[in-house]
């Protein structure tokens, strides 16, 4: 090791030594503040930072008793150019224990978030201040607890919002149910339902119904049954047969019991078989592999591809025209649907795929639920067009008024 | 030894499978069919002995019986249990309605669940994230930036138009919606570029296996 020291600063380096050395003792401001900083805090720093004060542990408000913030005033050793503080150390205790660190904080911040308390339990808190010469701990704060609220006071707004969408849903079920005919638009989609299901019955073919390869915990896959409801039941009518491949068993158990009840109030149970949907495998291309088979050796006439789909979207619908079935699919996975719009001859796209069943059912409960998710959406494009224009106008022209109506409407529509 | 020979064999079955499922490209036939069946037996075998350690026994069973003895058993979950026990119940046809039960509750926890967190990710945030100044004196932004907000704002609006179930689409308000319709087939096209290429990287990771692995074509 003292071989490679004799190699590497030689006689013919001295000079230079001595230059450098010179030019650093006369001239120490041309060196960078943050340069120098080391340097002290290397060689010449003995002196710990000064502490933080006003440390204070707060319950964060309006949670599950999940988090408790700290905050406090840095340490006045804390400063961009020769301060003395790198860091800080944040160290908990929890019911009196021993205190353990639960977090760092960056030179020059004042507050520090725990989020791994428990609620019910008992903590105290200290902040040390860690620089080159030392470290320095900061008084203790008083026992905090982290409670449990029952309301969430940040999502009043949501509340609200909700509350008078939910009340137009009622309205419009109750006006339904007085016997007020509500007007829904025309979807292309949904008018060729029938007539596909009278084609599959012309040419003696089988219905293939698929749900998407979701649970029945996604809202999309719950969409596809209900859709199955009024296929099923129409399909009952012509006495046609369907064939409905899942990939979950609970969407097995789920169909099996919509299709039955739709043979069943079409007067015709006797009609209905558990063979009409069966159980293939909850692996993605292990059912689009059974699903493709299906559809190359049973030819359905038409196929239905309603409800939540990923990579197996185009898979089955190229599948499909190559069979020259008619094919309606209803997703709100946008990745999927352009696959959709391209391979099918219709496609019910995001919401159209929720409003469906009200569209073929005209039940007024569904039909008072799509006009009141409408007042939502009206509410929505309304404080979009005000709050851009506001905001813009306000920005150009610095119009205080304009500026505040657009910071309000943002804070209405902030949900944390 | 028994490693090389057993990685071959492997290698070999791997190939075979694979040109078995593209083969289904040219025409149905039974080396498809062969690799069809492999394939779902093997999955639907796997997921079952998945579920049956992960959820019944690593969740259920160790949840109710903790081999840690400082842990409490968390009864809780006997309700899950049950609701699976009753979805077993269909096999009995006399009692085989108690079925319906446990799919009740998860349709409708669900749809309760989801309604505040769709509600609050899609509307809430998607409204608050669209109040944006198109221009403004003291907003900086190059004319590309001010094309791009005027589109971005009208192409919200109208789409939303578009969903609108109430009115009939004619008029003005049928010329908002196809401008909607319109943003979001462009919308769909550069979603149907972006998606292709990521399958034709996932067509060429099997190329290369075929060629580079198997056949050791490519180096």
């Amino acid at each position: 090791m003292t071989g490679v020291t004799c190699r590497c600063i030689s006689r013919a380096h001295l000079p230079w030594l001595v230059i450098i050395l010179a030019a650093t003792l006369l001239f120490p401001s041309v060196s960078s503040g943050e340069t120098n900083t080391a340097f002290v805090g290397v060689v010449g720093d003995t002196v710990p930072p000064a502490p933080v004060t006003s440390l204070i542990a707060s319950d964060r408000k309006y949670d599950n008793g999940e988090a408790i913030d700290l905050t406090w005033v840095p340490s006045i050793d804390d400063r961009l150019l020769h301060g003395k503080v790198i860091g800080y150390r944040i160290y908990r205790s929890e019911n009196g224990g021993e205190y353990k660190k639960v977090g760092d904080a960056g030179k020059g911040d004042s507050q520090f978030s725990d989020e791994t308390v428990s609620h019910g339990n008992r903590y105290v808190y200290y902040v040390v201040a860690v620089g080159p010469g030392g470290q320095a701990e900061s008084i203790h704060t008083a026992p905090i607890i982290a409670e449990r609220e029952w309301i969430n006071f940040n999502r009043k707004y949501l509340f609200l919002i909700g509350l008078i969408i939910a009340g137009s849903v009622v309205y419009f079920i109750e006006t339904a149910r007085r016997g007020k005919k509500l007007f829904i638009r025309r979807i292309a989609g949904l008018e060729a339902v029938d007539e596909a299901i009278g084609r599959a019955t012309e040419m003696g073919r089988p219905i293939l119904f698929i749900s998407g390869t979701q649970d029945m915990d996604n809202v999309q896959t719950i969409a596809g049954i209900t859709i199955l409801g009024h296929v099923a039941r129409t399909i009952a009518d012509y006495d046609t047969k369907i064939r409905m491949p899942v990939s979950r068993s609970l969407v097995m158990t789920a169909a099996r019991e919509t299709i039955k009840t739709s043979y069943l109030a079409a007067g015709r149970p006797d009609a209905y078989s558990d063979d009409m949907v069966n159980y293939v495998t909850d692996e993605q291309f292990g059912y689009v592999a059974a699903v493709n088979g299906i559809m190359v050796r049973e030819k359905p006439a038409t196929c239905f591809y309603l409800g939540a789909f990923f990579a197996e979207s185009l898979i089955m619908a190229e599948t499909g025209y190559s069979i020259g079935a008619i094919q309606i699919a209803g997703t709100a996975m946008p990745t999927q649907l352009p696959f959709f719009v391209v391979a099918c001859d219709f496609t019910l796209i995001g919401e159209e795929l929720f409003a469906a069943s009200a569209y073929l059912s005209n039940e007024p409960k569904q039909l008072g639920s799509l006009k009141g998710q409408d007042v939502g959406k009206a509410i929505a494009l309304a404080v979009m067009i005000i709050g851009t224009i506001a905001v813009t106008v306000g920005q150009s022209w610095n119009i205080d008024l304009m500026n505040n109506i657009a910071d309000w409407l943002n804070s209405v529509f902030k949900t944390n | 030894m028994d490693g090389v020979i057993m990685h071959h064999v492997a290698l070999w079955t791997a190939a075979f499978l694979t040109l078995g499922i593209i083969s289904f490209l040219y025409r149905d036939n039974a080396w498809y069919k062969f690799c069809e069946a492999v394939f779902i037996g093997i999955s639907a075998g796997y997921w079952f002995v998945s579920y049956f350690w992960d959820n019944l026994y690593g969740k259920l069973w160790l949840g109710i019986f903790p081999t840690d003895p400082t842990q409490p058993p968390d009864y809780i979950l006997l309700i899950g249990g049950a609701l699976g026990v009753m979805m077993l119940l269909r096999l009995i046809p006399k009692i085989g309605w108690l079925s319906r039960w446990p799919l009740a509750f998860i349709v409708g926890a669900t749809a309760g669940l989801n309604l505040i967190i769709y509600f609050a990710s899609n509307v809430m945030v998607q409204v608050e994230d669209t109040i944006r100044p198109l221009f403004g004196a003291n907003y900086a932004a190059s004319a590309y930036d001010i094309v791009g907000n005027i589109v971005v704002a009208v192409g919200t609006f109208t789409a939303l138009i578009y969903f609108f179930f109430s009115k009939e689409h004619k008029g003005a308000f049928g010329g908002a919606a196809k401008v909607g319709i319109f943003v979001l087939m462009v919308t769909f096209g550069a979603s149907f570029g972006y998606t292709v290429m990521s399958r034709i990287s996932l067509l060429l990771g099997r190329i290369d296996f075929l060629m580079g692995d198997w056949l050791g074509v490519i180096k």
